[in-house]
C-alpha cells in the first residue's frame, strides 16, 4: 500500500458533445477535451501540469475530482476507483482532495466572513463547532499568514494576495492529502506570486500534502513540482522532472513552449532572438 | 537618442480622483519623455498608476471626481490641458492605445473590417469606403492575420484571442499614429503568442519608427522589446533609466524585489522564491515618505522623507531614482548569493 501511488489517473477521456438538430438533438462533433491523460502522484509529491488556455488542464482537474463526470478512463485515489461516483459517494473522500481557485475574487462567497468560509468544511465535515471551531480556523488563518483578527471580516476588505491565503486555509481545513491548484497564482501580482508559491511550499513541508500544481507560467511550475506533465490539445505530451522538462525537452510542442517564454534579461534575450530569430 | 526632441513630454502629472472614502491621487508628479521610434516600458504592480497614467493621456480619465494637473506635451498640444475637441483629433489618429483584453475591445456586434474601417474615416472622410477597406486587408496581413480579404468580414468572435489582439493593433496602427499606448497588451495571451505579438511590436518600431510606450508588470516582456524603462510605485516614477542600467545596475530596492521575484527558466532553482514582504500601501491611506518603506528590508532613518527622481550615478545622467541610498551601499546591498534582489525582510 505505502509504495501505491496517492492518485493514479489513467486514460483519463472528457469530450463533450455538439449538438444540433431541428426536432431531434444529434450529435454533429465533439470536442476532445481531455483526451487519453494519464499520470500518477505520490503521497507528498507535486506534479505540475502545464499547458496554454485550452488544452484540456483544467477540465481535467475537474474530471479527477469528479466535479464533471469522465466520459471514459479510471482515476484510483489510495487505490479506489472514483471515476463515475455520485455526489454523494464522493462526499466523504472531499474531505482528503481538495481544491484552490484561480480568481481569488470569485472564489469566496462575497457575503460570508471570513471564518465561515474557512470554518465551513470543518463544520460540515468533521461536525467541529462553537469555540473549538473559532480556535481552529484561527489557527489556520495563522498558518496561512493572516491574523485572527480577520476572521470576523467579509472577503472584500482583502487584497488579491490575501483573498488567495483565505482560498488556502479553507482548502487545508480538512488536512487533505491532495490538494488541487488551478493556477493559483496568476491573478496575482508578480511580488506577491512569490508569496504565495512559497507558502504553498512551506505549508507542503509542514503537512505532507501532494500538489497537482496547474499553471500556464512554466516559470511557476518548474520552481514548484517534482515532476511536470505537458498538455497539448487534450494530451500530455511530455513528462518528466521538472529540471528534465525543462532543460532537456523532448517534445517539439515543449520546446515551442521553452522557447517562447521571455527571458528577464536583455543580453540573453538579445542573443536568443539572433540565435533562434527563424524558428518562430 | 536622448539629445532628439521628445515625442512626448510628460512633467509633474498627477491625478486625483474624489472617492467615497476620500481623495485618492492615483498618479504623482510623474515624469518621463518618449522619443520618436523608442519604446519606453512603465514597470508596475496593480494600482502603481500604470494605467491610469496611460488613460490620463489620451484624455479617458477626465470626469468631475478627476482632478488632473501638469503637462504632457505631444508636439506642440498639451494633452492635459487641451480641449476634448483637440484630443479627439490626436486620439486615433496621433496617438493611438492598446488594451489588455482582446475579448472586450472591439464590439461584438459588428464585423471587425467595418469597424477599423469605421476608425479611419472618422479621421480621414475624404477615404472613400473602399479605400479604407482595401487599406484594413492590407492592415491585417501586417500584422499577420492570414488571409485577410475574408477574415476583414468576420466578427470579433470568429478570431482567436491572438488573432483579436493582433486585429487590435492593426487598429490602432489604420492610421499610423507616431506614438501606440499599449496597456498589457500580451497579459491575456498564451506565451506562443504573446512571442508572435511581441515580434510584431518589434517589427512596427524599426519598419514605421513607432514610439511605444509599453505598459506590464511582466520584466521578461520588458526584457525583450523596451530601450527605456520607468518603474512606477504608489503613483510615483521610483526608478527610471535605459533597458540595461535597470536590469543591470537597478538603484531602487523594489526594483531588486521584482527581479529577484521572477522564476527563471535560464538559472538553477533556488530553494526558496525570494519575496517582496506585505503589500502595496493603499493609497487613501500612504505612509510618509518612501511609499516602500514599510515593505524594505533597507530603510533606514531618512526614509521617512521621500526623495526626488534625481541622477544619483556620476556616470548617467539620464538613470534616475528615488532612494537615498548611496551607490556603493545599493550595489552591496542588492546583492542576494551573487544575484539581484531583496534581502529577506525583518521580522
Amino acid at each position: 500500500m505505502s509504495d501505491r501511488p496517492l492518485l493514479e489517473v489513467d486514460d483519463l477521456v472528457k469530450h463533450f458533445s455538439i449538438k444540433r438538430g431541428t426536432l431531434f438533438d444529434r450529435e454533429v462533433d465533439r470536442v476532445r477535451a481531455v483526451d487519453g491523460v494519464s499520470f500518477q502522484i505520490g503521497a507528498g509529491e507535486t506534479l505540475g501540469l502545464v499547458g496554454e488556455s485550452g488544452s484540456g488542464k483544467s477540465t481535467a482537474c475537474r474530471a479527477v475530482l469528479q466535479l464533471i463526470e469522465p466520459t471514459s478512463g479510471s482515476v484510483r485515489f489510495e487505490g479506489r476507483e472514483i471515476a463515475g461516483l455520485g455526489w454523494r459517494q464522493m462526499r466523504p473522500l472531499r474531505q482528503e482532495m481538495q481544491m484552490i481557485f484561480q480568481d481569488p475574487y470569485n472564489s469566496l462567497n462575497p457575503r460570508k466572513r471570513v471564518g465561515r468560509i474557512v470554518g465551513e468544511p470543518l463544520k460540515r465535515l468533521e461536525g467541529i463547532s462553537g469555540i473549538e471551531l473559532r480556535r481552529q480556523v484561527e489557527e489556520l488563518l495563522e498558518r496561512v499568514g493572516l491574523s485572527p483578527e480577520h476572521y470576523s471580516r467579509f472577503p472584500s476588505e482583502f487584497s488579491g494576495g490575501q483573498r488567495q491565503r483565505i482560498g488556502i486555509a479553507r482548502a487545508l481545513a480538512l488536512k487533505p492529502k491532495l490538494v488541487i491548484c488551478d493556477e493559483p497564482v496568476s491573478a496575482l501580482d508578480v511580488s506577491i506570486q512569490a508569496q504565495i508559491v512559497n507558502l504553498l511550499d512551506d505549508l507542503q513541508d509542514e503537512f505532507g500534502m501532494a500538489y497537482l500544481f496547474v499553471a500556464h507560467d512554466i516559470g511557476v511550475v518548474r520552481h514548484i513540482s517534482d515532476r511536470i506533465a505537458v498538455m497539448n490539445e487534450g494530451k500530455i505530451v511530455e513528462q518528466g522532472t521538472a529540471d528534465q522538462v525543462c532543460e532537456d525537452p523532448r517534445d517539439p510542442y515543449t520546446k515551442k513552449l521553452l522557447a517562447a517564454v521571455p527571458i528577464p534579461d536583455p543580453r540573453e534575450s538579445r542573443e536568443r532572438r539572433e540565435g533562434t530569430g527563424s524558428v518562430r | 537618442m536622448s539629445s532628439s526632441q521628445p515625442l512626448l513630454d510628460v512633467r509633474g502629472l498627477t491625478v486625483e480622483f474624489t472617492t467615497e472614502k476620500g481623495v485618492l491621487r492615483a498618479v504623482d508628479g510623474v515624469d518621463f519623455q518618449v522619443h520618436p521610434g523608442e519604446v519606453l516600458a512603465v514597470v508596475g504592480e496593480s494600482g502603481s498608476g500604470k494605467s491610469v497614467t496611460a488613460m490620463t493621456l489620451l484624455g479617458l480619465t477626465r470626469g468631475p471626481n478627476a482632478k488632473i494637473a501638469g503637462s504632457a506635451r505631444f508636439e506642440g498640444t498639451d494633452l492635459v490641458a487641451g480641449g476634448d475637441e483637440e484630443l479627439r483629433e490626436i486620439r486615433g489618429n496621433r496617438i493611438s492605445m492598446v488594451f489588455q483584453d482582446p475579448m472586450t475591445s472591439f464590439n461584438p456586434v459588428y464585423r471587425v473590417g467595418d469597424q477599423i474601417v469605421e476608425a479611419i474615416r472618422a479621421h480621414r472622410p475624404q477615404v472613400s469606403k473602399d479605400e479604407a477597406r482595401a487599406r484594413v486587408v492590407e492592415l491585417l496581413e501586417s500584422v499577420g492575420i492570414g488571409d485577410a480579404e475574408r477574415r476583414v468580414d468576420a466578427y470579433p468572435h470568429e478570431f482567436s484571442g491572438g488573432m483579436r489582439q493582433r486585429a487590435m493593433i492593426a487598429m490602432a496602427l489604420a492610421l499610423d499614429p507616431d506614438l501606440l499606448i499599449a496597456d498589457e497588451p500580451t497579459t491575456a495571451l498564451d506565451v506562443t503568442i504573446q512571442a508572435q505579438v511581441l515580434r510584431l511590436l518589434e517589427r512596427l518600431n524599426r519598419e514605421r519608427g513607432l514610439a511605444t510606450i509599453l505598459i506590464t508588470h511582466d520584466l521578461g516582456v520588458v526584457a525583450e522589446v523596451a530601450d527605456r524603462v520607468a518603474v512606477m510605485y504608489s503613483g510615483k516614477v521610483v526608478e527610471q533609466g535605459t533597458l540595461d542600467e535597470i536590469f543591470y545596475d537597478p538603484q531602487h530596492p523594489y526594483t531588486w524585489g521584482l527581479m529577484g521575484s521572477l522564476t527563471r527558466l535560464d538559472r538553477p532553482r533556488p530553494q526558496r522564491l525570494p519575496q517582496i514582504a506585505g503589500s502595496p500601501p493603499s493609497l487613501l491611506d500612504l505612509p510618509d515618505g518612501c511609499p516602500f518603506r514599510p515593505r524594505c528590508p533597507h530603510e533606514f532613518s531618512k526614509c521617512s522623507i521621500h526623495p526626488d527622481l534625481e541622477a544619483r550615478l556620476p556616470e548617467s545622467r539620464d538613470h534616475r531614482d528615488r532612494c537615498w541610498l548611496t551607490p556603493e551601499e545599493k550595489r552591496q546591498k542588492r546583492d542576494v548569493k551573487g544575484q539581484i534582489g531583496l534581502e529577506a525582510p525583518r521580522s
